[in-house]
């Protein structure tokens, strides 16, 4: 359901903890961070962190590391490749969802730039947040290949053109970026698909070694499930790797108006 | 939960998106006004220009001009998720841009339908 406010024990308390920039600083940055702890038993909070960018690499995800390293270390978020193709560092920065290893943080507007996880979303703490929900989604369009002719002696063919329709799809990291900037998800995620799931959803269904592709428009012909998609296009906007799930979506509903026509 | 409205920073799509809805549930009401305005006509000379009357007042010409505005907008919108569900158009950079176009037409038509009503004295 739309709620468009935050529930009670979900409100930020505006000013939280303030960590100056050390003496001598040269190249000062206002970070303002969304922080939660579990254990407190408080609400969420936001702290400012003035750092010394001059310390550090260019992107935020070397902001939050130095921080984490020098200044707090109770600073809580995922990370690992730090190249933008695992996807764990996915957060909101500066208002958008990215990936916080390769977006430079001269790139975003502002003085001040505040971070928060990733929108819509339970906290585990601090940046991280719960995707139980998000990956059980990608379960559920059974992403593997299905078939039911004899397998052959060797690999499934694919000519390259077929191959082609592949690209723009298979590139997804699943770092949840696009499926908590949609509004539609923000207030249906426990019926609408989302995003991310129906970007792999249509990768399995046009792939031409894909023998349950009648099966898989079926499970989606639903009015939650696919038909929340209002073209809001912020998935594609936001998608770190360029993609465009609204597209892919597009493509299913014509798929199903195809089928019936 | 984590911040969501509170924090996002809006693509122009997201701003159509919304106000198609917007426009939409308006033009239900003004699909309400243009009834009563055809009952008055019904009810007779009185009532018409009762009726007549309170749209003429700045107050109704305000409702009137969102009502103008609405058309055209939700119209031009229209017609850009009708040119989505044949699967063109949804690249970001068209994207962005036949929202900009959607409310340059709005700005644009609307002007026009008040102009041509002053100038054919439908309004005073």
């Amino acid at each position: 359901m739309v709620q468009l406010t935050l529930p009670k024990n979900s409100k930020i308390k505006p000013t939280g903890k303030h960590y100056p920039a050390p003496a001598g600083a040269s190249k000062v940055k206002t970070f303002r961070i969304y922080r939660y702890d579990p254990d407190s038993g408080e609400n969420p909070r936001w702290d400012t962190y003035e750092v010394d960018t001059s310390q550090c690499g260019p992107m935020v995800l070397d902001i939050l590391i130095h921080i984490k390293n020098t200044v707090d270390p109770t600073l809580t978020f995922r990370r690992s490749c730090r190249e933008g193709i695992c996807g764990s560092c996915a957060m909101n920065i500066a208002g958008r969802n990215t990936l916080a290893c390769t977006h430079g943080h001269e790139e975003c507007p502002g003085e001040k730039i505040q971070i928060s996880p990733l929108p819509h979303m339970p906290v585990v703490k601090d940046l991280v947040p719960d995707l139980t929900l998000f990956y059980a989604q990608y379960a559920s369009v059974e992403p593997w290949l299905q078939t039911e002719t004899p397998e052959p002696q060797k690999e499934w063919k694919q000519s390259p053109e077929d191959r082609e329709k592949l690209d723009g799809l298979y590139e997804c990291i699943l770092c949840a970026c696009c499926s908590t900037s949609c509004p539609s998800y923000w207030w249906n995620q426990e019926k609408y698909l989302g995003p991310a799931a129906l970007l792999h959803a249509y990768r399995w269904i046009i792939d031409s070694r894909d023998e349950a592709t009648g099966e898989r428009l079926d499970e989606l012909e639903d009015p939650f499930k696919l038909y929340r998609c209002h073209t809001i296009m912020n998935c594609a906007q936001v998608c770190p790797k360029g993609l465009n799930p609204a597209k892919a979506i597009a493509e299913i509903k014509k798929m199903l108006v195809d089928r019936v026509v | 939960m984590s911040p969501h409205l509170q924090i996002w920073r809006w693509h122009v799509t997201m701003l159509t998106s919304i106000l198609h809805r917007v426009t939409g549930v308006g033009l239900y009401l003004a699909g309400l006004i243009v009834s009563a305005w055809a009952v008055s006509l019904a009810m007779g000379p009185e009532a018409y220009q009762a009726f007549m009357g309170l749209l003429g007042s700045p107050l109704g010409k305000l409702v009137m001009l969102g009502m103008t505005a609405s058309v055209f907008y939700h119209l031009a919108n229209g017609v850009r998720h009708l040119v989505w569900d044949f699967g063109h158009g949804l690249d970001i950079k068209s994207a962005n841009g036949s929202a900009w176009t959607v409310f340059g037409f709005t700005i644009a038509a609307t002007a026009a339908a008040w102009a041509i009503a002053f100038m054919t004295g439908a309004l005073a």
